[in-house]
């Protein structure tokens, strides 16, 4: 019977986070295409409920009611295991991110590598739709992207080195708690921008959506898959995004803690800070894809090995250097 | 304890049985998959035993890198038409067969060793020889040793690493004549006056460009 409350105490818990990222991943869909379309002076989504709040939903049913095509060539199993790890991946990574000082569904000692470890997995949903499809364009799509994700990934890696020199512990709300004096974006300002930027490649986001570059690759690994599945793509995509988002917050913007330490503002919870840093970040996410162009394939490649690795590399080497000369590296 | 039991059959039996589905499964691209899946399985049983930084670094490096290589080689290379070719054949099973046959004698003996180590010198198993508290975490503990007693051990092995990537690389580079580049330098640096050249063009003859 203990069994059984703990499974069900847990469950709740985890359906408490589970069920908010999902609705906010379908409203975020919704500003996404608000800011794209006021950036080019159009009026966007706006005509499902009130300024349009309701259209991701209006999506969703049609997706839900379209039928799924599997194509008759295709590795069948592999093709409908591929949109379901994308999305639980997406939606795993959730269970480390803190809310507030206690509130978060797992605080795990290696919280970061465990963030790292889901995200660099989540090639393997692209991968394996674009392979088991059996087409061209997917194919060349999912190598593409998995080329793109696995250069991006390093640098990644390498700035979440230069936020543990100054924190001393992999623990998530550790990082948070380390920024109380001042927030890393202040000392770490070039790795933010760098980090940014390769957020927006590792997440496929224009000008970096090469995988799904409408031109010449059609829609890239989702060229085959339709109705729910293809949904579940999406759904999967954006929920990383926001997790994206999430990790900048945490790692660069103080995550839960509010911006001044003083009375009006210490009485909001910690939450609704993190929320408004996630959607601060998002909405400069919608407006990178509204004003950049597409990057060329060997730009691309071009910019994550040979700028951001070399320039995040030295910066390790700075950060390291300076903590140990003025003896600021953290202690146990 | 019952839960723990549970869980380590289920990650031990899903390791165990999708490693014979790598050397078994006839398309490559599966045996692939499966070996991600023993990855994935085994970082869970490092991360039950509390070796968390282990377990996830496994994630990080196996899966998420060196897997996502493996499939990039195996689904590039078409090797689905031809996997049959080497058991099928008489002429080409005798020079692969006895190469497998003496790298995994190899590997099985090694394999005795290490468990043999373990029964002749019980310390080595004993967790309590080394000092490991609750206070600091594994990848403190890690740190600790791995930065200041193996120093050196880790050194050089980030260098035979390094060492086999430049000569991967030494190895393929080669080096096309007549290729043509974008230098990003040159393209910024242009200035207007190489760039364009205003001409009087007098009729009836022309000018001549390109000299």
């Amino acid at each position: 019977m203990e069994y059984i409350n703990l499974v069900f105490e847990e469950v709740y818990k985890i359906l408490f986070l589970l069920v908010p990222v999902l609705v906010s991943v379908a409203m975020i869909v919704w500003l996404d295409r608000r800011v794209w379309a006021f950036v080019q002076k159009r009026q966007g989504p706006n005509v499902v409920g009130p300024f349009g709040l309701l259209q991701s939903l209006a999506d969703a049913l049609k997706y839900i009611f379209k039928e799924i095509i599997i194509p008759a060539s295709s590795n069948k199993i592999i093709f409908i295991l591929a949109p379901i790890i994308t999305m639980t991946l997406a939606l795993i990574a959730w269970a480390v991110i803190p809310f507030g000082e206690d509130q978060v569904l797992a605080n795990i000692n290696v919280g970061i590598l465990y963030i790292f470890a889901v995200s660099s997995l989540g090639v393997y949903g692209i991968i394996m739709g674009g392979w088991a499809s059996n087409s061209k364009y997917p194919f060349l799509g999912s190598i593409r992207s998995a080329a793109q994700m696995v250069s991006y990934e390093v640098s990644i890696g390498i700035i979440i080195i230069n936020v543990l020199l100054c924190v001393g512990s992999l623990n998530l709300s550790d990082i948070v708690l380390a920024q109380q004096n001042i927030w890393f974006i202040i000392p770490l300002f070039p790795m933010f921008v760098i980090f940014f930027i390769s957020a927006l490649a590792e997440t496929n986001r224009p000008p970096f959506d090469l995988p799904e570059a409408e031109a010449e690759l059609v829609a890239g690994y989702q060229t085959e898959y339709s109705g729910m599945m293809y949904a579940m793509f999406w759904l999967g995509e954006y929920a990383n995004i926001l997790l994206m988002c999430a990790l900048g917050s945490i790692l660069f913007l103080g995550g839960w803690l509010s911006p001044i330490d003083l009375y009006p503002f210490n009485l909001i919870p910690g939450a609704i800070w993190l929320i408004l840093k996630i959607l601060l970040l998002f909405i400069l996410f919608a407006l990178v894809k509204a004003v950049v162009p597409r990057y060329r394939y060997d730009q691309l490649m071009r910019l994550g090995w040979k700028i951001f690795l070399p320039l995040s590399l030295t910066y390790v080497v700075l950060t390291a250097s300076y903590l140990f000369y003025f003896n600021l590296l953290p202690t146990i | 304890m019952l839960a723990h039991a549970i869980f380590f059959y289920v990650f031990s039996i899903i390791a165990v049985i999708s490693a014979i589905m790598v050397t078994v499964s006839k398309n490559t691209v599966h045996s692939v998959f499966f070996l991600i899946l023993d990855f994935i399985s085994i970082s869970c049983l490092f991360i039950m035993i509390g070796a968390e930084f282990l377990g996830m670094i496994m994630l990080i490096v196996y899966v998420g890198a060196v897997a996502v290589l493996f499939l990039f080689v195996v689904m590039m290379l078409n090797v689905a038409q031809q996997k049959n070719q080497w058991f099928n054949s008489e002429s080409t099973t005798s020079s692969h067969i006895p190469v497998g046959l003496i790298i995994s004698t190899i590997i099985f003996f090694e394999l005795i060793i290490v468990v043999g180590g373990w029964k002749y010198k019980p310390e080595l198993f004993n967790p309590n020889t080394t000092q490991s508290s609750n206070e600091i975490s594994n990848t403190h503990s890690l740190g600790q040793v791995l930065y200041t007693d193996y120093i050196h051990i880790f050194q050089i092995s980030g260098m035979i690493l390094l060492i086999a990537m430049i000569g991967a690389i030494v190895l393929t580079f080669r080096r096309r004549e007549g290729l043509k580049t974008q230098s990003y330098l040159k393209q910024i640096s242009r200035e207007r006056s190489e760039g364009i050249e205003v001409l009087e063009v007098q009729s009836n003859k022309g000018v001549k460009i390109d000299d």
